[in-house]
């Protein structure tokens, strides 16, 4: 369970996150909001890149801002970013390897946890292939595989469908959904695209402007006239 | 051996032996190591015998700077960190093992490895702040350090002979010279010595990059802020990389020092190190080939010049043209673009003989039409 209190970001006089109050509980939860709302400032908090201005984050009973950037992923915290960044160098297996590694998991189970979380998200290639020779699909697959492996207690997700075709998309939020119940982490899908977001969240959050608008039940919420007003941009009626 | 992460098909093979819980060698790398064998054997055994003392003292100063250049590029290729004070760095090590066997009587490869450890420490310091600096501003902070050692050291002097802690003594009339190995005294000899010293040094950094600090760096090349949430301390990294490439660079020193006798700080002027970052980006930072190919570059050139009574400036414009060309159409440099050149000619050739019979094809359809 992730507990956000008062949680406010200011970049100079520009407000990202307004004191920004939300519960995740568990299992997948979607959040949402249009262009500019705060999703991957809120992100970048969890990530440790961003330093809020006040505001806390409990995560599973621990204060997360406290925890230094990189000693995150070693707690449990994994992201994947809105621009893929799988490792061109790398194979797969050390792209997800690497993660597994530097997360302070145990060297012995390495191999199998690896090959378990590609087998997972269905990437169906070799593990020893470049990441050069793989398509779109398959990196975003990949990036999500790098998210499961090793662990994690919570998983965000930015963005992962973005630029792939509706069916990739189908496949991607099978995995998705079934994230919570395999590794046990509580996972926050960032999207634009509601019918994956509606797809795999049983609850979901809505910012706009940097302001927490709604949260609930994901068919609920996407019903909420704040909600629809957001996003189709009504003027307010006073 | 040497092209590791390079090539795709060497991680490919790393990746699949490890995945295969065995670790049998594909073909590629049979092949790949079997040339590394017979390329150093002929080095070691055959080089010395057919060069001049002239061209084999040249030869020696090119293993040292191929070291110098293997440092740099672990900075530049591995982790993006531009330096242009690797010729300050290089005297330091110099100045090290130079104190060291004036001073003691420990064997050689022990001076070696202390000169690289004293190196590793002061290089490590000295680059410390500039680590929050990239690019630009880190080149220009690494150029102005290196000015500054260079000032130390023409202050300093080198050590030759005297008591202290600078070894110097000005008034001396007799200067020893810096001793070598006992096994290796001679020119050929000395330079067979630095060619291992040089195999082990390349060892050291292959192993870095195919294993935990190879792979870490690859995602700090890629993006920092990504590799942090991967759980990457990328402070740590970056100056594991400033530690790898400053003992390097040291040791290098250190094998300079023997091979020249006499060590002198005009020897060290700071722009050196510009040239340094001109032959590595020439020869390919992302690659241990490209070392090989800078360190010719940087030693070779010059001595095939001066002995064909061309001026050294030449080189100053041939290595700025140079630089300019490698960045806009090989960015991996000559050790990455060469090969892939004479695939590609070899087929534009392969292309010219089979020509002929497609020709022939369109002559006759041509001829039956009217």
């Amino acid at each position: 369970m992730i507990e956000v209190s008062g949680l406010t970001v200011r970049f100079g006089g520009v407000t990202s996150l307004d004191n920004m109050s939300v519960t995740f509980e568990a299992g997948t939860c979607g959040l949402i909001g249009p262009n500019g709302a705060g999703k991957t400032t809120f992100f970048n908090v969890l990530s440790g890149f961003v330093r809020p201005a006040s505001g806390s984050v409990r995560a599973f009973g621990d204060d997360l801002l406290s925890i230094v950037h990189f000693r995150r992923a070693r707690w449990g915290v994994r992201r994947t970013f809105q621009t893929e960044q799988a490792i061109e160098e790398l194979s797969v297996f050390d792209n997800v390897g690497l993660v597994h590694e530097h997360a302070g998991q145990p060297r012995a189970s390495r191999r199998a946890d690896v090959l378990d979380a590609i087998s997972f998200v269905g990437l169906d290639v070799d593990p020893a292939s470049p990441v050069g020779t793989l398509g779109v699909g398959q990196r975003r697959l990949l990036e999500v595989a790098r998210a499961v492996v090793g662990h994690p207690r919570l998983v965000l997700l930015d963005e992962p469908a973005a630029g792939l075709p509706d069916a990739e998309t189908e496949g991607l939020a099978e995995v998705i959904r079934q994230i919570p119940a395999r590794t046990g982490a509580l996972t926050i899908l960032v999207d634009h695209d509601m019918s994956l977001v509606s797809g795999c969240c049983e609850t979901t959050a809505v910012l706009d402007f940097g302001e927490l608008i709604a949260s609930g039940p994901t068919a609920q919420v996407l019903r909420d006239e704040r909600v629809v007003r957001a996003y189709l941009g009504t003027a307010e009626v006073a | 051996m040497l092209d590791v992460a390079e090539s795709p098909d060497s991680a490919d093979s790393t990746a699949s032996a490890r995945l295969s819980g065995l670790r049998l060698p594909t073909r590629p790398t049979l092949i790949r190591s079997a040339v590394i064998v017979v390329l150093l054997v002929f080095v070691l055994l055959g080089l010395p015998q057919l060069l001049s003392l002239y061209y084999v003292d040249a030869m020696t100063q090119v293993t040292v700077y191929a070291m110098v250049a293997l440092g740099l590029g672990v900075l530049v290729g591995r982790v993006g960190l531009m330096s242009l004070g690797q010729v300050a760095v290089l005297a330091v090590g110099a100045w090290s093992a130079a104190r060291l066997l004036f001073g003691t009587g420990q064997p050689y490869p022990l001076v070696l490895l202390e000169a690289g450890l004293v190196t590793m420490i002061l290089g490590t310091v000295l680059l410390l702040p500039a680590l929050r600096l990239r690019g630009l501003y880190l080149a220009l902070i690494t150029l102005m350090l290196a000015g500054a050692v260079t000032v130390v050291l023409a202050t300093l002097n080198f050590p030759n002979g005297g008591h202290g802690f600078t070894g110097y003594n000005g008034n001396q009339t007799h200067i020893p010279p810096i001793r070598r190995p006992s096994i290796a005294t001679s020119d050929p000899a000395y330079f067979r010595y630095a060619v291992v010293v040089a195999v082990v040094m390349f060892a050291l950094v292959a192993i870095h990059i195919r294993t935990r600090p190879g792979r870490a760096w690859a995602a700090i090349r890629q993006s920092e802020p990504a590799a942090l949430t991967v759980g990457i301390n990328t402070t740590l990294y970056k100056l594991w990389a400033v530690a790898l490439a400053s003992f390097v660079t040291g040791v290098a020193g250190g094998v300079y020092a023997g091979a020249v006798h006499y060590l002198y700080s005009i020897d060290f002027p700071a722009y050196t190190s510009i040239t340094i970052l001109a032959v590595v980006l020439m020869g390919g930072a992302y690659s241990l080939w490209g070392a090989v190919v800078a360190g010719l570059l940087m030693q070779l050139l010059p001595a095939l010049l001066q002995n064909w009574g061309v001026s050294n400036d030449w080189l100053t414009i041939l290595f700025g043209i140079g630089v300019v060309q490698v960045l806009t159409t090989a960015p991996r440099g000559l050790a990455d673009q060469f090969p892939k050149d004479m695939a590609k000619l070899g087929k534009l050739l392969a292309g010219l003989v089979r020509r002929p019979v497609p020709a022939a094809v369109p002559e006759t359809t041509g001829g039956e039409t009217p």
